[in-house]
């Protein structure tokens, strides 16, 4: 068994085991601090594959910006509990068993179509390469690359519409 | 070497989780990093392909992917804010006005 899957092992088992610990949590705050460890072992995993760019804005997008939004909107409005108690009683068993159904259909096409014969390669120089990447995101991805960018320029136009507050316009 | 199974395995077990969370949790926060989640095993089955294909396609559309995801989520916790603000509780099985 090689240093690399013994790393990727544990980092799974992490990833797994916070994503677990982020369903079941009552405290919406440590459901947060869960996502956050989740996504710093994914960032490690990408490391692995060779993806030091994408697993650097990982850690400061995904772990900086966005769970800080979220761990500050989940102190603006109070990390309140509620009774988890579902109205429809059959809900949760069927969501369990097929939420199962899926893993286990998942992992039984990948082994059958997939195989264990395909193996990661190893991280080149040209590969991990943030100037590459930046490269091609400016000329083959330029187009989608302005069109992310008004839909992040939308995006802020709507947050401000939405809260601004229902406040009647007052006549002068 | 690591075979990229093994990768796509944990993507899946990852999105599955993602569900559950949807479906199982009332509170509409926790519904939200569950999305999070299943866009997250997305990005790793992104990644993983990047590096069997050696090309860096993959990686470009996971920073696509970030970034929109960014975008969902700001709007998301405006909504969820306003929703809080006018009946005082993010609790989904509670969002029934629109109800026939």
């Amino acid at each position: 068994m090689s240093a690399g899957l013994v790393v990727f092992i544990i980092l799974a088992v992490i990833a797994v085991a916070a994503a677990v610990a982020m369903l079941l949590s009552n405290n919406t705050l440590y459901s947060a601090l869960y996502l956050i460890m989740n996504f710093i072992a994914l960032a490690v995993i990408y490391l692995l594959l060779g993806a030091p760019f994408v697993a650097l804005a990982q850690v400061t997008v995904y772990a900086g910006a966005i769970m800080i939004l979220f761990l500050f909107v989940i102190m603006v409005l109070g990390a309140e509990k509620f009774s988890e108690k579902e109205p429809l009683k059959w809900q949760r068993p069927i969501a369990i068993l097929l939420g199962l159904a899926l893993v286990g259909e998942g992992v039984y096409a990948l082994l059958n179509r997939v195989g264990t014969a395909l193996v990661a390669n190893p991280a080149t120089a040209e590969m991990t390469d943030p100037k590459a990447l930046g490269v091609l995101l400016y000329s083959k991805y330029s187009l989608p690359f302005e069109i992310t960018s008004i839909l992040l320029l939308a995006s802020v136009v709507g947050v401000v519409v939405l809260t601004r507050g229902g406040k009647k316009e007052q006549k002068p | 070497m690591i075979p990229i199974v093994y990768y796509l395995a944990l993507a899946v077990i990852l999105f599955a989780l993602g569900i559950l969370g949807v479906l199982l949790r009332k509170n509409a926060i926790v519904v939200y990093m569950s999305l999070e989640l299943m866009f997250n095993s997305a990005n790793l089955v992104f990644i993983t392909f990047a590096n069997y294909f050696k090309v860096l396609d993959g990686q470009a559309m996971v920073i696509f992917a970030m970034t929109t995801a960014a975008a969902e989520v700001a709007i998301g916790l405006a909504l969820m804010v306003m929703i809080f603000r006018v009946k005082g509780s993010i609790d989904i099985d509670q969002m029934n006005h629109l109800k026939g």
